[in-house]
């Protein structure tokens, strides 16, 4: 078991690699020069020579590649011109509200599909089959951005169930003390409830929305890979022999079609933190797509570029844990080693 | 499998029967191409022009759709954006499909080197959230629409390496392949008259299937305000500019461009899974 999960540790090196890469010629092919950019209006060809040199764009690319990546691993990821702050600091800050909305989204989707796409496999051709094939090709045509304002004129505009959507938490409630950063989780920690259900209702619109998307893909191989197992030979059998229904279903079926779903997994992350970034400019939550948003805006390209390459270790690190537990899920991984 | 004995146009009556969705699909699929095609002409206002009517009036008999802050009529803006929106989503997915149908197809064909560049390319751009990577590239190569089409076109490049590599690896070692080859062709001669027509069927429900996102992806870009400007009408960037309007009760503004663009988005993946049940029934889900 040891000896799988280090190899997929070693897997996800290239591409690991391959997203230094990427962002570090992205910064390369930045418009304008940067030199001239911090010299100002009113520098000299000698000062902009100088600022160069300070910033090593003198050196050669592979040159600029090594100073590149040390400068990331010593946590210099630059600074933020709207802010003045570093941009590792101001994206670790924002972080935990981005990653409390995705895993929001994803359990909700996660308890939603994986039962409809259960139901609609072992009814093929009723109504919920035909809600669930439904709901698949509707969710996936929903613009995350327009889904979220539409839930938001209903719920908060019209109905007055929802706060408004701006934020976290309310203004006039103080965030609780810093723990994880989840707001849910810290405030049970800290036994003050109220900002608990403060934080929970802010939480429920943006969730939905993201749940509402990514919802799709997980309920539609849900059922195809349910169907898939619930005609094998297997499962005959084990009914034949007489086994309860739920036995059968469960622990025979669904154990085996979760493998094609896990997979899914990583396309849905990606799809999850995708929408992220829209879902939190609609619902003005402080997390670090909408700080990539306002530092897009005012053309302050190093918070971008952090931004950017954070989301994609994000992802490549999800990536591998889902690698790691389809290994648990699946147990001839484990006797591969 | 009874299609082996069904004609393609029984086949294809067979499936809209079986799924009306489909011709519903495709009457709207018309419908917006041929609004991109006229829009101008039918529009019944300058998409443009200011205070064509009263701003932030609802809708009414006069403007269907309402107007928005600037008293430009919304329903005129709605047809003038389909052409761009469109336009954009055809361009990115044209490239994609023939850039990326390239390079799978010889690295499905060639194997060895050319295999493992175009795999690790593509495993590279995989390893992004998609979205985020677009956000980047529209970043760093500048705020054009242009950029727009080419960071659409790059993050779907490996849907289509991905299907030209499988097909053109098993096409290799096809009977009428091993034919052609022993009858003198030379490999590229092979690869373009042989195996990429054969090809172009599974890229062509790709294309169907990645349509819908390839909208989505870059009215999202312009919705964040990359790309398309204002005032340019786009239906991203007008459900954005009437994202502030909402919560003060004003919901047309954002809810038409949004629901059509919305619904051009449906459109485009049901026809894209009828298509594929048509092309290819086995991968029905």
């Amino acid at each position: 078991m040891l000896t799988t999960i280090l190899k997929r540790l070693l897997g996800a090196i290239p591409n690991l690699i391959g997203v230094i890469v990427v962002t570090f010629l992205l910064t390369r092919a930045l418009p304008g020069d940067p030199a001239a950019f911090f010299a100002g209006a009113s520098g000299t060809a000698e000062a902009v020579e100088e600022i160069r040199k300070k910033l090593g764009l003198d050196k050669s690319l592979p040159e600029q590649f090594i100073v590149y990546v040390r400068d990331l691993a010593s946590g210099d990821w630059g600074f933020s011109h709207a802010t003045g702050q570093p941009v590792l600091t101001e994206l670790t800050t924002r972080l935990p509200a981005s990653l409390e909305l995705t895993l929001a989204g994803l359990f909700l989707a996660v308890i939603v599909a994986i039962p409809l796409g259960i139901l609609a496999a072992t009814r093929p051709g009723s109504w919920i089959d035909h809600l669930c094939r439904g709901i698949a090709t509707a969710g996936v045509s929903l613009p995350t951005f327009f889904t979220g304002l539409l839930l938001a004129y209903i719920f908060y505009f019209l109905l007055g169930w929802a706060p408004p959507p701006l934020g976290r938490l309310d203004p006039y409630l103080s965030a609780p003390p810093t723990v994880t950063g989840f707001y849910l989780i810290d405030s049970l920690i800290a036994r003050d409830f109220e900002v608990f259900i403060g934080a929970l209702k802010q939480l429920i619109l943006p969730t939905i929305t993201l749940a509402l998307f990514v919802l799709a893909p997980l309920a539609r191989m849900t059922r195809a890979s349910m169907l898939g197992v619930l005609s094998a030979d297997f499962i005959r059998t084990a009914r034949a022999s007489g086994l309860a229904p739920t036995t059968v279903l469960f622990a025979y079926a669904f154990r085996n079609a979760l493998l094609p779903v896990m997979t899914t997994l990583g396309m849905v992350f990606s799809f999850l933190l995708g929408s992220n970034v829209l879902v939190e400019k609609v619902f003005a939550w402080p997390g670090i797509g909408s700080f990539a948003i306002e530092a897009l805006v005012a053309s302050d390209y190093a918070p971008v570029q952090g931004f950017v390459l954070s989301m994609a270790l994000l992802y490549v690190l999800l990536n591998l844990t889902i690698d790691i537990a389809y290994g648990f899920v699946d147990p001839r991984m484990r006797v591969d080693g | 499998m009874a299609s082996l004995t069904m004609t393609r146009w029984q086949l294809l009556r067979y499936v809209v029967a079986e799924n009306p969705l489909s011709l519903a699909a495709f009457l709207l699929f018309a419908a917006l191409v041929l609004l991109a095609l006229i829009g101008p002409w039918i529009a019944p206002f300058d998409a443009l022009a200011s205070n064509v009517g009263a701003p932030l009036s609802p809708p009414s008999m006069a403007h269907w759709f309402g107007t928005d802050s600037l008293g430009r009529d919304i329903l005129s803006r709605v047809i003038i954006a389909a052409r761009l929106d469109l336009g954009i989503a055809v361009a990115a997915v044209g490239i994609s499909c023939i850039l990326g149908g390239l390079a799978g197809a010889f690295a499905g064909y060639f194997g060895g080197w050319t295999d493992r560049i175009v795999g690790r390319l593509s495993d590279t751009i995989m390893a992004f959230p998609l979205f985020v990577l677009a956000m980047g590239i529209v970043a760093a190569l500048g705020n054009t629409v242009a950029n727009i089409v080419i960071a659409t076109a790059i993050i779907n490049l490996p849907f289509y390496i991905r299907v030209a590599r499988a097909e053109s690896n098993v096409l290799r070692n096809a009977g009428f392949v091993e034919a052609a080859r022993l009858a003198g062709n030379g490999e590229v001669r092979l690869l373009f008259h042989h195996i990429i027509p054969n090809i172009l069927p599974p890229m062509t429900v790709q294309i169907s299937l990645n349509m819908g996102w390839a909208i989505l992806n870059a009215a999202g870009l312009s919705f964040i305000g990359l790309g398309v400007r204002p005032p340019a009408a786009e239906w991203g960037i007008m459900v954005a500019e009437g994202a502030q309007y909402i919560v003060s009760g004003e919901w047309w503004i954002a809810l038409f461009p949004g629901a059509v663009l919305m619904l051009a988005v449906f459109c485009f993946n049901l026809l894209g899974d009828s298509l594929r049940d048509l092309v290819d029934p086995r991968r029905r889900t």
